[in-house]
């Protein structure tokens, strides 16, 4: 296996971009990317989108963006693993390279969700829940997450004030970051104030619907060094499923392809989780933070609400989690979230994170963690300053 | 010998009071309330239709029914003026959910509020012939008033269901009746959403005529007096009504009692005499004679004598009460949270 | 909803049919072809108990259009008494009175309608075991 490094990120502004088109917003990002790593062709793209299907009407997402991307007869495909499609994408482009089948590989993620009602949206979302048996009953995502909330309420004594702690400081982080959704501070009060969506969730709980991009390029660490780039290796990658209906776990306390992911990325990289320096999480829901960094373990089983209540997950804390404003603030184009987690990543490892989010301390390894539905499938990647 | 093996009513928790609705029109509740003797009435949640209320009250008749395979069962007769489907029947859905199909003969009933009491005269009459072992007869309606008409203080939610066979009866049907003429009282025709009524037509010429003519007819048949019976079970449009007509007839309040449960749950319809069998089988003692005698507008009504046997006591606390349904963990609603469920309230597409 | 959809779900829905693996005993709702704990391939045909007890459950509020008629309306996570577990809607109830715990009985409802015209699609909800 090569060694795999990534030489390019690319993001554009995320939101509500009624004047952008999905192929548009697309290629801005992708071209970012390729500008930032300075190569002068690629040799694959790997998109991952959830539903271009359901969102926008389109499929066939390789051949159309790799022609609006001006890479003719460019070997591209799409991937789907619901919100974890952006991971996935990512964990396909690495392999690809590891396994020397391609030496320039981008990773790219992409959702125009704001071309349908929020009914439609709702609809295309809740296609990552089971359909026969959850959605058929009413189940929503928030929904969802909200059962394991109150799960975890019940049996932890995790608390609304915890809850709010986590979108406190994700708005906070993102209040710095110039790409994100909602670069605004939000108070405990307004989140523990705002419209409850589904008990105990309220709207500050969720991560918006937002158009966006983000896209990477993946090399090998000595094509990386010929451009004259900063070496940031992809030392570990885990990818694990679950049962997509909630019922049929276990324990909806814990989010069980988050470990068994995170354990094959540590088993991958040779590193244990006191390695990790910060990590990007999929905060689709606030409790969806919480019980990630448990999962991770960052924090025991049922710790996760407290760590985060004490500022432990902050800036200055003793595992920063979303630096960038997580899907919370920066927003959530499902495909292109955990590309957008790889991007943020490597600015940290970088030293390049915009408007004082850089963390003080240089980090030297960071994580992505990226997740599909209630949790049925994760992607875990460990990045390090080579 | 052929009768009930098994019975069971269900009846939505959700409840409105007559004041709620009078409000609402600038009517005067006290008089209304006098003038029908009705305090409330059942309301379907947006979840509850013909359908489901069947589907409940016939799991109750299996409880009590005991050792009744739904395999057995060889027609499901469901009466009811609000079939969920204009085009479709709901007995295949109640029978599929009780796990009683393929081999199973099925109809939907309509007659006013007497196709519950049709299914039941049926699915006897099958069951006597000898063509099937069993006989699931429900009568269940979701039933419409127009808003603000006199119908909207009645018109309410509820079902009942009787497994009917040869052996190990809880009530035998010793004589069956049926007098009917045509007599435009009460109808809805094809695409309206709410039915109209001839007003004071629906009263003498309608159902005292029938249901006079039904009780009078199927006692002399049967060569019984209102006296020979424990109980009474009449039609009931309204609370005035059942007991005006047993007064006529010369029945006393305490014969009509136990099956009267108009003034507390409304009109339910073609459910409406099945209901108040129900609740009267459920204090009846074995040797009890029952009469029961149902009224469909347009016009016409069914009678039905019955003779219960030892075995209810047995059954009778196999299921829920239909009292306990009745009378306890009701929610009040208020008229916009009922307009809600009842869809009256105007939406797009 | 196109009916043949529907129609094919019966069997768990109506009647609440589960497959039990005839070798390790578990209970599978839906049925599956193939046990995810032994990896045996034979099933025999159980019905589901229609008692459990509430293991969590949310009161959704900002609801699909098909489900907007019903809202506020809860869902929840069931434990039957056979150990499985099952998501459904808890109708007839306080929403704001449910708790972890509580006893559930297993009910007949309407679950959505397809507009004004589609068919109707019945299936099971839980609701408060009060008798």
């Amino acid at each position: 296996m090569r060694d795999v490094a990534v030489v390019g990120i690319g993001i554009n502004k995320w939101g509500e971009l009624w004047e952008k088109s999905f192929r548009d917003i697309y290629v801005e990002a992708a071209l970012a990317a390729i500008n930032d790593a300075g190569v002068d062709h690629l040799d694959s793209m790997i998109i991952g989108c959830m539903s271009g299907g359901l969102f926008v009407g389109q499929e066939h997402l390789g051949s159309l963006m790799a022609d609006y991307l001006g890479q003719k007869h460019l070997a591209a495909s799409r991937v789907e693993s619901a919100c974890a499609s952006g991971g996935l994408a990512f964990r396909h482009a690495f392999i690809e390279v590891a396994s020397g089948i391609s030496d320039i590989v981008m990773a790219a993620g992409i959702e125009k969700m704001t071309d349908v009602s929020g009914d439609g949206a709702t609809y295309a979302l809740a296609t990552a829940a089971d359909q026969e048996y959850e959605v058929f009953h009413g189940a929503t995502f928030p929904g969802l997450y909200a059962l394991m909330a109150t799960a975890h309420m019940h049996k932890y004594g995790t608390t609304r004030d915890m809850l709010s702690a986590v979108a406190v400081k994700n708005h906070f982080n993102g209040s710095m970051n110039p790409f994100a959704q909602y670069p605004f501070k939000v108070t405990k009060e307004e989140v523990n104030d705002s419209v409850m969506v589904a008990s105990p969730l309220r709207i500050l709980d969720c991560s918006p619907i937002t158009d966006g991009a983000a896209a990477v390029i993946l090399t090998t660490v000595d094509i990386a060094r010929k451009l004259g780039k900063p070496i940031i290796k992809v030392i570990g990658s885990g990818h694990a499923t679950d049962s997509i209906a909630l019922h049929q776990r276990p324990d909806i306390t814990t989010l069980k392809a988050t470990t068994v992911a995170a354990e094959k990325a540590f088993k991958m990289a040779n590193k244990k989780i006191a390695d990790i320096n910060f990590a990007e999480v999929h905060d689709c829901f606030t409790i969806a933070e919480i019980i990630v960094t448990e999962s991770l373990g960052f924090f025991p089983a049922g710790k996760g609400g407290e760590a985060a209540l004490k500022g432990e997950t902050g800036l200055e804390g003793k595992f920063p989690i979303n630096t960038s404003g997580g899907l919370k603030s920066k927003g959530h184009p499902v495909g292109a979230t955990g590309v957008a987690q790889i991007v943020e990543v490597v600015k940290q490892l970088r030293g390049t994170a915009e408007n004082g989010r850089q963390l003080k301390k240089q980090p030297k390894v960071g994580m992505a963690q990226n997740m599909g539905g209630s949790g049925g499938s994760t992607l875990v990647h460990i990045l390090e300053v080579a | 010998m052929v009768g009930i093996v098994g019975y069971g009513a269900h009846i939505p928790r959700h409840r409105i009071k007559v004041e709620e609705i009078a409000k609402v029109w600038g009517a005067d509740a006290p008089s209304y309330k006098k003038g029908l003797l009705l305090t409330q009435k059942s309301v379907p949640p947006p979840d509850t239709d013909t359908i489901t209320l069947s589907v409940e009250a016939a799991k109750n008749a299996l409880r009590r029914a005991g050792n009744v395979a739904p395999a057995d069962i060889g027609a499901i007769y469901i009466g009811s003026e609000s079939h969920p489907y204009a085009v479709k029947p709901s007995g295949t859905v109640v029978a599929e959910a009780l796990g009683a199909t393929p081999e199973i003969h099925c109809a939907d009933f309509e007659f006013a509020c007497k196709a519950g009491s049709e299914a039941m005269f049926v699915c006897l009459g099958l069951v006597k012939s000898g063509y099937i072992k069993y006989g699931l007869a429900i009568g269940a309606d979701t039933s419409q008033g127009a808003p603000g008409d006199a119908l909207e203080y009645s018109a309410s939610a509820g079902a009942a269901a009787f497994i009917m066979g040869s052996e190990n009866l809880i009530a035998e049907a010793v004589e069956t009746y049926s007098f009917m003429t045509d007599t435009p009282d009460f109808w809805r025709r094809e695409y309206q959403f709410y039915p109209q009524h001839g007003g004071r037509f629906t009263g003498e010429p309608a159902y005292f005529k029938h249901v006079t003519g039904c009780a009078n007819g199927i006692m002399k048949k049967v060569g019984m007096k209102p006296a020979d019976f424990n109980y009474v079970i009449f039609h009931q449009p309204n609370g005035k009504f059942p007991l005006r007509v047993g007064q006529m007839l010369g029945f006393k309040k305490e014969q009509i009692e136990p099956g009267w449960l108009t003034p507390r749950l409304g009109n339910t319809y073609s459910g409406s005499s099945p209901i108040g069998l129900t609740s009267t089988l459920d204090i009846a003692k074995p040797g009890d004679m029952i009469l029961m005698v149902s009224y469909g507008s347009g016009a016409g009504s069914d009678g039905f004598v019955w003779k219960v046997t030892d075995r209810i006591n047995d059954v009778r606390d196999k299921a829920v009460r239909t009292t306990k349904l009745l009378d306890e963990n009701q929610f009040y609603v208020d008229y916009g949270t009922y307009a809600k469920f009842r869809h009256k309230i105007r939406k797009n597409d | 909803m196109f009916p043949a959809r529907e129609h094919r779900e019966y069997p768990h829905r109506y009647r609440l049919e589960a497959g039990k693996c005839k070798k390790c005993g578990k209970i599978f709702f839906p049925h599956r072809l193939i046990c995810s704990e032994c990896g045996h391939r034979e099933f025999e045909k159980v019905l589901l108990p229609d008692t459990g007890k509430l293991l969590t459950f949310s009161v959704i509020r900002v609801a699909p259009s098909q489900f907007v008629d019903q809202a506020p309306y809860a869902i929840g996570i069931a434990e039957l008494t056979n150990g499985v577990r099952l998501m459904a809607q808890v109708a007839d109830c306080d929403v704001d009175s449910l708790k972890v715990g509580m006893d559930v009985r297993i009910e007949f409802r309407r679950i959505q309608t397809d507009g004004h015209a589609g068919v109707l699609s019945y299936g099971y909800k839980f609701v408060p075991k009060w008798y």
